[in-house]
């Protein structure tokens, strides 16, 4: 299981991109997701629900996520966030 | 005759940027590599590899689809190696290639990962890039060293760098000489190995007209493809490495006179009161494959 | 009631004439013996003076009162001032209830909100809305919907008698003492007048507002001196940067620039490119980057266009200065480069909207078309285009003469990429139709080409031409897999905008999203 130790972000806020910001959260208080997307209506609850899904995939039950979505497919969320939690547990995997 | 896969022209798309990543298919390079060696910062290596690990994954692509890793003498090329070959590229791009035993090296980590994700054995190949005197010298051994090598491409900006000098545009008359007996060079190695050569990119998106003299150019040094990084290029690349309707004409006319001698057992062909040899055939079949994959050349069999 | 477009019409809606459901590009006839409307008869006399010293003189010389129609046109884009400088006068003087019924409104109308808002304007009829005004006239409700009618529905509106305008403000680049005007001289030049030729000729009372006043006469003349009452000389009637930005470039993108390629192809292939053609393209990024591509297969080809017509671009006008163009015919000069040509170039014609792309007179320009592209903001499977409100069902476009053009090329094509962000360009359904289905033929896209299956000509030709031809539902397809089926839009029962037909039927109406 993945454990976030610190504040980390991945992406870019360009077009086609995501910027996930994640920072670790009190046990217990779940995954709190806040997301900015020009297509909120059309898929704010989409892309909500994948960014915890992956965050769970991780093992991880609580976090606290920004996210600045720019048109990314889902793809991008993904990796964005796989690479964001990386960071944010400790590993720059570089 | 094994039919060799066409490879006029390799795209690169930077490795961290996701509209480049999946609109790369969209515009008819014969392959395209998704870079995270020299297009990605030091501090984005994760994140590239990231990315394309799941582009790969989760978009289909209309062309074959390379890798650039980082050499694996950098602190990411192995990572790079482990994290996306279980991703399946079609083929892994190392980057200033030296020595054979780094090609084996790179091999032996495509096969354990091959077996272990249950990949048909061999299915993932390599394309190395020569940047160095040192991998020029060692260029036929680079390219026999595994039967996964596909073609060896010239790094024009690093050999250039290396030999102390700098790239200039391949002007038909006075450019490119700096590189002229390394491409050559690369040529006969790739050759004489049986895999493909490919010329490295040129940036100058603008000169259009210089592009297509540097592309003539290397043709004519008998060059398969070229590389490059934007997609405007693709048109001009495909337009000289297709032959034209004469060309065409000629090698349907020697194909057709060579398979009528080999119905009619007869040892001796002849074309306009040319004789045909082997070599003519040969090359008139690559002029038929190539004009078949730029879509002006319709007729099977050949 | 389901109108012809599939789109459910109420059978009344408050503030809107009789509401007449769009039957089909061709079905709605002029009502038998109807004349044509027209202006008031008047006499100007010798010695008569017709020059104001300022638009509160000219507010009061016209007559203007509460409820009247008042009309603008667009020629000076997003560097217009006239617009915004002649209602902030007529909303000094008190008067209220105006309906504004200009060619178009750009970005540079946000300043009008507040006019709306205290009532000194009730309604719009217009081609295009923008940003927060169109933000605005979507998510509040003003005294009437507002009409959205293409650039040959507006004549057409006009002289049927529907929109009545009771004064017509001018922006004038240069007028004389006695009210001829042009567009191409003066430090406001915009060009073509083509627009505001149908405001002069049919509006009660005109207006002329210039920064360029000369002695009389002028030449060349675009707009006459018997259509025009006043002349009101003003210190600036346009800022020069924001008319047109020096030459037009075509596009870098390289997406853009693939789908521009694709068209040109579908143009060689589709059957009508011969000797003689006449075509039109619009002036976003892909349309006229496809000029580019097809300027290499005319020369290649030696084939010669007789016309180009619609709004016009630099890039046409270099086609007219090579020859491969013979002559254009332009309502509306997007940049310098096309503005210089119309003033130099005798081939290069200005010619009015009824000319253009009226569908209710004996034969507008677009009718001898015989290919047209244009852009789309979404299409869906049934061919219908959107190009009037966003993502969010907000008004952010302008109709211009997009539907004309699809109702009277014979080849009609739609460039457009398949994701715009994630968002599916190819969809079940648009949010507005504005052009309708089935006087559309290609859909252009950077991953396929969909032909309408109404045009089985076309595409017989188009196959086996190394085109990526599909069916419609298979861009759908490809467009859902990636970027995700959108969620629909949430939106309110309540009226905000009626989307009108070239030939005054109603194609749909836009509700007010519930944001």
């Amino acid at each position: 299981m993945t454990r976030l130790v610190r504040p980390a972000q991945a992406g870019t806020i360009e077009s086609s991109d995501i910027l996930v910001m994640l920072a670790p959260a009190d046990e217990g208080t779940g995954i709190q997701v806040e997301l900015k997307s020009p297509t909120m209506q059309q898929y704010g609850e989409h892309i909500r629900g994948l960014i915890i899904r992956t965050l769970q995939e991780q093992g991880i039950q609580d976090a606290i996520i920004h996210a600045n979505e720019k048109g990314a497919l889902d793809y991008t969320i993904k990796a964005r966030v796989k690479t964001a939690i990386r960071r944010a547990a400790g590993q720059r995997g570089f | 005759m094994i039919k060799e896969r066409l490879r006029r022209s390799v795209m690169y798309a930077a490795g961290n940027n996701p509209g480049l990543l999946q609109n790369a298919g969209i515009y008819g390079a014969d392959s395209v590599i998704f870079d995270v060696e020299d297009s990605v910062a030091v501090t984005e290596k994760d994140s590239a590899r990231e990315l394309v690990y799941h582009a790969l994954k989760h978009l289909q692509f209309p062309c074959e689809i390379g890798v650039r890793i980082n050499h694996i003498s950098t602190p990411w090329g192995y990572d790079d190696l482990e994290y996306l070959l279980p991703a399946k590229p079609d083929y892994i791009r190392l980057p200033k290639g030296e020595s054979g035993d780094e090609i084996r090296d790179i091999d032996k980590m495509i096969t354990k990962v091959e077996e272990k994700c249950g990949f048909e054995p061999g299915s993932i190949k390599i394309m190395v890039s020569i940047e160095t005197p040192k991998g020029l010298r060692n260029a036929y051994e680079i390219a026999t060293a595994s039967p996964r090598m596909i073609a060896i491409a010239i790094g024009g900006e690093d050999f250039a760098a290396s030999l102390k000098t700098e790239k200039t545009k391949g002007n038909s008359i006075t450019g490119g000489r700096e590189l002229f007996v390394a491409r050559s060079m690369l040529v006969f190695a790739a050759r004489e190995a049986g895999i493909q050569a490919i010329d490295s990119v040129f940036s100058d998106l603008r000169d259009e007209e210089t592009l297509i003299n540097e592309v003539t150019m290397v043709k004519e040094l008998g060059f398969d493809g070229k590389s490059c990084v934007n997609p405007r290029q693709i048109d001009i690349i495909h337009r000289v490495f297709t032959p034209s309707s004469q060309e065409i004409d000629y090698a349907h006319r020697v194909l057709t006179v060579y398979q009528e001698a080999l119905a009619n057992k007869s040892g001796v062909i002849a074309l306009d009161g040319k004789m045909i040899d082997m070599p003519m055939v040969i090359r008139a079949e690559r002029v038929l494959a190539n004009a078949r994959a730029a879509g002006i050349y319709h007729k099977e069999g050949n | 009631m389901i109108n012809a477009a599939g789109r459910e019409i109420p059978a009344s809606i408050e503030g809107y004439k009789e509401v007449v459901p769009y039957a089909g590009a061709f079905a709605t006839q002029p009502p038998a013996g109807a004349r044509k409307a027209g202006p008031k008869l008047k006499a100007v006399y010798p010695g008569a003076n017709k020059l104001l010293n300022s638009i509160d003189e000219a507010i009061e010389a016209c007559g203007l009162k509460d409820g009247m129609t008042i009309s603008f046109h667009h020629h000076f884009r997003n560097g217009d001032h006239v617009m915004n400088m002649v209602i902030a006068a007529i909303a000094r003087k008190g008067i209220k209830g105006l309906t504004l019924a200009p060619s178009s409104f750009l970005d540079t109308n946000d300043e009008l909100i507040p006019y709306f808002q205290q009532g000194v304007l009730v309604a719009a009829e217009t081609s295009g809305l923008r940003n927060k005004l169109g933000h605005f006239l979507t998510t509040n409700k003003i005294g009437k919907p507002t009409i959205i009618r293409t650039h040959g529905g507006r004549v057409r509106a006009i002289e049927a008698g529907e929109l009545k305008i009771d004064v017509a403000f001018i922006g004038a680049p240069t007028c004389d003492t006695y009210g001829n005007i042009n567009g191409v001289h003066g430090s406001a030049a915009c060009g073509s007048l083509g627009y505001a030729m149908v405001d002069s000729r049919m509006a009660d009372t005109v207006v002329a507002i210039t920064d360029n006043l000369v002695d009389h006469p002028i030449c060349p003349v675009s707009i006459p001196q018997y259509q025009v009452d006043y002349i009101v000389k003003v210190d600036c009637i346009g800022d020069p940067k924001g008319i047109s930005t020096g030459a037009l470039r075509v596009t870098t993108n390289p997406r853009d620039l693939h789908i521009a390629k694709l068209a040109a192809k579908v143009i060689e292939h589709a059957g009508y490119f011969k000797e003689g053609f006449g075509m039109q393209l619009g002036a976003g990024a892909a349309s006229v980057a496809t000029g580019k591509y097809l300027r290499d297969i005319m020369l290649r080809d030696k084939i010669v266009a007789n016309f180009a017509i619609g709004g016009i671009v630099g890039p046409f006008c270099d086609l007219l200065d090579e020859g491969l163009i013979r002559t254009l015919f332009d309502v509306q000069s997007f940049d310098a480069r096309t503005i210089q040509s119309l003033r130099d170039n005798p081939r290069h014609q200005e010619y009015d909207c009824t000319f253009y792309a009226n569908p209710w007179n004996k034969g507008p320009m677009v009718n001898k078309l015989d290919y047209v592209v244009l852009g789309a903001t979404e299409v869906d499977v049934n061919f219908n285009v959107n190009v009037m409100t966003d993502s969010n069902g907000i008004m952010m476009g302008a109709l211009g003469g997009h539907p004309d053009a699809s109702a009277g090329a014979k080849c009609t094509i739609i460039c457009a990429p398949l994701l715009r962000g994630r968002l599916p360009m190819v969809t079940d359904a648009v949010q507005t139709v504005s052009t309708p289905g089935e006087t559309v033929d290609v859909i252009v896209t950077d991953r396929g080409i969909a032909v309408n299956p109404k045009r089985e000509d076309l595409l017989a030709n188009l196959q086996g031409k190394g085109l990526p031809l599909m069916t419609i539902e298979q861009l759908r397809d490809m467009a859902y897999e990636l970027g995700g089926k959108p969620a629909p839009l949430k939106m309110s029962d309540e009226i905000v905008a009626v989307v009108e037909y070239r030939d005054g039927t109603v194609l749909d109406v836009i509700r007010r999203p519930l944001l």
